[in-house]
């Protein structure tokens, strides 16, 4: 901690040489914070300012070694966010990495390194890979190369992730174009004026839309796009894992034997495939595990079964359009991923927001992380076996809320709520009713009833407790946010750590409790929905003095933005979560680059972990208790 | 230290719970008609206990007024035209732009008439995120609150989920009636407008008139009656303020498609 506090002082005795770095860099250059300036005085000719934000890293056999005094010194301890910008005028592809000290929070560091632009779909030279320093990396850098082709040298399973195996280029480039390819930017011309509807089968002809890597012929093609996937588990395990999880992984036993006994058993190792298609992966997730007996000794992930290029599609909207899209994101709490989107996309142009708005968005939001938790609980109790009784019971608490979303917004769950500025709706008197008689009467009953029906469960406590353990080192490392990491004794919620909205004028805790298994993820949100149920009461109260009925839009309403250019990465606490969205605009009123930080999906970079050693229908619970949804993880 | 099996024993008492108040529910209902309206509502309250579930489809709770669905165009009941001006806007702020508007054309000046020829929105790419109603300068595009539009494709054409603008047209009291609250804001703001209407062609009247004086000051010569001039101005200083809401449109939309 002595480290932490010293850090700051540090810079301040050099300020001239990270000046000098600075002004190298004629406009846009990043502001230098202190931190930046220590790297800057510590690695002098390796670094300088990049482009709007953070740090360049010119030197890349230097980034290992910087990233390691960002860790150990300068103490961000969590990769937040990996990705890439196409810089296609200027021939680079810059990675951008963002890191952030866990639990006390603040402004994110960037460190961004470019590589040329290879010609074609040819991959990347490689770059370091952050994987040995910060575990969490390893998908994210996986997703960077799927959409880039951005080689990390040191990730120890660089394939594809969202994309097949087979797949030819690399979908986030600017130069390449998906199928029914129509134009770089919405608006398309063929809408107005002179608009006639066709199908986007009969505009462009399929045959002209594929494709193919070269010599590649799709009449001959036998996929096998497991091959991967299975190969690399059968390799036999020599029975030690190195994983440090709490669990070990010794040798089956087999009571009344002795260990050259068990040795002479020679049990067998197999490898099961759960998934896409089963409702206890939350979807169309899919599992492959290795199995000795019912023990879990390796297990991989293979995720995209619903991946539909969200970020292209971004790319290719309007500032505007966006927002609609993010609710698909995580379905379940549509408001909060427009919340984040917008907030972001506010920062940028500077736009200011009214006191109504604000409570609005906080009154929504903390509606949905309660629809989220009933959810979430509710499914993680199906997994432990407890089949729909509660699941349904907290079901019908949700249809409430979502109900009265619906009655404001316009839809149940796809809620376009959000504008830049503002919100499209203000509640009605009789809505307001409503939202008071859910805060203040039904849904305090039901959060006890569920605590009383659940909590002290014999069955529920057996299946739970010490499950799915992970250290809270660990889970930093790992780049967990959001309930599982206050599970594991981590106080670190975005809403108090980068705060944003309101929520500084509420009164309310971050729940933390210490033994990071799936018990306590469940009591962290029985006890965040309480929390949740008071920010709600006080922002209805508060609203009612403080704000005018009706003033919903900051600011004129306009629906073709032009946000200047620069770059943002803007997060808010989802409830799976730290969302982030990292938003590039060149000046025009597309964004050039619309990366989301999804939670659910980093999130699952741990599940390998917490499983190792455990019983394959714990490795069930575990997933449960991740509290994933798919349409954010594959985008 | 509580006794093993408490916590399940507790955890069956709500349950239990739960089950009894299905009866009890019902049995409140006892002398009134079942499947009547209150009962639906009731059990989709917040002071909904036992059963919440509705029989759908013989039961059909009614959907919010600001509940959106598919769009539709509204047409002026008085004069039997469209709102719609086809300026373009919704299909520019549709996000997986699925309007296609085709503009009408003067046939003998080529120049743009304010009335959309055709208007497609393909329902299968709709997205139902309200844009084009929120930001339709006219009012002329509003969100449908019907959510039953699957079909059977072999009995019906093919094409059907690809509304043009025949389908798409609706009266405007049809507009008002699953939107009742906007009714009298919308009726209040066209009575504004047709006043400022009614003040413009007013004053272009009298200009005319004035001008016409001038013109009988300057020369002697018989002067064109300024009556027909006042009956008419109405109609060109309504359709020249659209023209020139569209135009201004038309400018900030070419504005925003400039790189």
């Amino acid at each position: 901690m002595s480290e932490v506090t010293a850090t700051p002082a540090k810079p301040a005795a050099k300020p001239a040489a990270p000046a000098a770095h600075g002004a190298a860099k004629p406009v846009a250059a990043a502001k230098m914070t202190p931190e930046m300036s220590a790297i800057a005085a510590k690695f002098g000719g390796a670094v300088e300012a990049a482009q709007y934000e953070g740090l360049l890293v010119t030197d890349h056999s230097k980034f290992i070694e910087i990233a390691t005094y960002v860790r150990d010194v300068l103490k961000y301890n969590q990769l937040t966010n990996n990705t890439a910008t196409d810089y296609i005028k200027d021939g680079v592809i810059e990675v951008v990495n963002q890191f952030t000290r866990v639990p006390q929070g603040g402004a994110p560091l960037t460190l961004k390194l470019r590589v040329p632009r290879p010609s074609g779909h040819d991959k990347t030279q490689p770059v370091p890979s952050l994987c040995p320093l910060y575990p969490g990396a390893e998908f994210q850098e996986r997703e960077t190369y799927d959409m880039y082709g951005v080689v990390f040298e040191g990730n120890p399973d660089l394939r594809r992730i969202l994309m097949w195996e087979g797949f030819n280029g690399w979908p986030l480039r600017k130069d390449w174009k998906e199928a029914y390819y129509e134009g770089d930017t919405k608006p398309f011309e063929s809408r107005w004026p002179g608009g006639d509807h066709k199908l986007a089968e009969e505009r462009v002809p399929w045959e002209d839309n594929v494709n193919y890597p070269p010599g590649f012929d799709p009449f001959a093609f036998k996929p096998h796009p497991d091959g991967d996937i299975y190969d690399s588990m059968l390799a036999p395990s020599d029975g030690t894992v190195s994983i440090d999880n709490g669990h070990g992984v010794a040798p089956t036993i087999v009571e009344g034997l002795n260990a050259s006994e068990m040795a002479e058993l020679k049990t067998d190792e197999i490898i099961v495939n759960m998934g896409p298609q089963h409702p206890s992966t939350h979807g169309v997730l899919r599992m492959v595990v290795k199995l000795d007996g019912e023990k879990v000794t390796d297990l991989k992930l293979a995720l995209g079964y619903l991946h539909r290029n969200h970020e292209k599609i971004g790319e290719r909207n309007t500032w505007l359009h966006n927002i609609p899209y993010t609710d698909r994101l995580d379905y379940i709490t549509g408001i909060y991923n427009e919340w984040g989107y917008v907030l972001g996309v506010e920062r940028m142009m500077g736009l200011k927001t009214t006191d109504r708005v604000e409570y609005l968005r906080v009154i929504t939001g903390e509606l949905t992380r309660l629809a989220s938790h009933f959810w979430a609980i509710g499914f993680l109790l199906n997994d432990l076996g407890a089949f729909f009784t509660p699941a349904l019971y907290f079901i019908t608490e949700r249809d409430l809320i979502i109900d009265l979303l619906e009655a404001v917004t316009g839809s149940r769950m796809m809620c376009n709520y959000m504008r830049f500025g503002g919100v499209s709706r203000d509640f009605t008197s009789a809505q307001w009713a409503m939202a008071r008689e859910l805060a203040f009467e039904r849904l305090p009953r039901t959060i006890d009833e569920l605590d009383h029906f659940l909590t002290e469960n014999e069955i529920l406590k057996a299946r739970s407790i010490g499950t799915g353990y992970m250290s809270a080192d660990r889970c930093i490392a790992h780049s967990l946010t959001g309930p599982c990491l206050r599970a594991a004794g981590i106080g670190y919620d975005v809403r108090r750590a980068d705060p944003y909205g309101y929520y500084d004028r509420f009164d309310f805790d971050i729940p933390v409790l210490y033994n990071g298994d799936v018990y306590d993820r469940y009591l962290v949100r029985v006890q965040e929905m309480r929390e949740s149920l008071k920010i709600i009461q006080q922002a209805l109260n508060q609203a009612e003095t403080q704000s005018k009925v009706g003033d919903i839009q900051g600011g004129k309403k306009a629906y073709n933005h032009r946000v200047p250019a620069g770059q943002c990465y803007a997060r808010v606490e989802t409830p799976k979560g730290e969302l982030g969205y990292y938003l590039v605009s060149d000046g025009n009123q597309n964004p050039y680059k619309y990366h989301i930080r999804s939670c659910s999906y980093i999130n699952l970079n741990s599940m390998k972990e917490m499983a190792v050693g455990q019983k394959v229908a714990d490795s069930v619970v575990i997933l449960g208790s991740l509290d994933i949804v798919l349409g954010e993880v594959d985008r | 230290m509580a006794i093993i099996g408490s916590g399940i024993l507790t955890g069956l008492g709500v349950t239990l719970r739960h089950f009894v108040e299905t009866y009890i529910e019902d049995f409140k209902y006892m002398g009134k008609k079942a499947g009547v309206q209150p009962r639906m509502i009731r059990r989709q309250s917040p002071k909904a206990k036992g059963i919440v579930t509705i029989e759908y489809p013989m039961e059909k709770m009614p959907v919010p007024e600001n509940f959106r669905y598919i769009p539709f165009l509204v047409k002026d009941d008085k004069t039997n035209e469209d709102r719609c001006t086809s300026c373009g806007i919704c299909a520019k702020v549709c996000p997986p732009q699925c309007i296609w508007i085709a503009r009408t054309e003067d046939p003998v000046t080529k120049r743009p008439v304010p009335a959309p020829k055709d208007f497609f929105i393909d329902s299968t790419i709709c997205m139902n995120c309200g844009y084009c109603a929120e930001f339709c300068p006219f009012d002329a595009i509003k969100m449908n609150t019907d959510y039953e539009i699957a079909y059977y494709p072999e009995t019906e054409n093919d094409m059907r989920l690809v509304y043009d603008k025949n389908r798409l047209t609706m009266n405007e009291s049809f507009h008002w009636n699953i939107h009742p609250s906007v009714k009298a804001a919308e009726l209040e703001a066209k009575a504004a407008d047709e006043a400022k209407a009614k003040a413009a062609a007013e004053a272009a009247a009298k200009k005319a008139a004035a001008d016409a004086a001038k013109k009988v000051a300057l020369a002697a010569a018989p002067v064109v009656p300024d009556a027909p001039v006042a009956s008419v101005a109405p109609t060109p200083a309504a359709g020249g303020a659209a023209m020139a809401a569209r135009a201004a449109a038309a400018a900030r939309a070419a504005a925003a498609a400039k790189k």
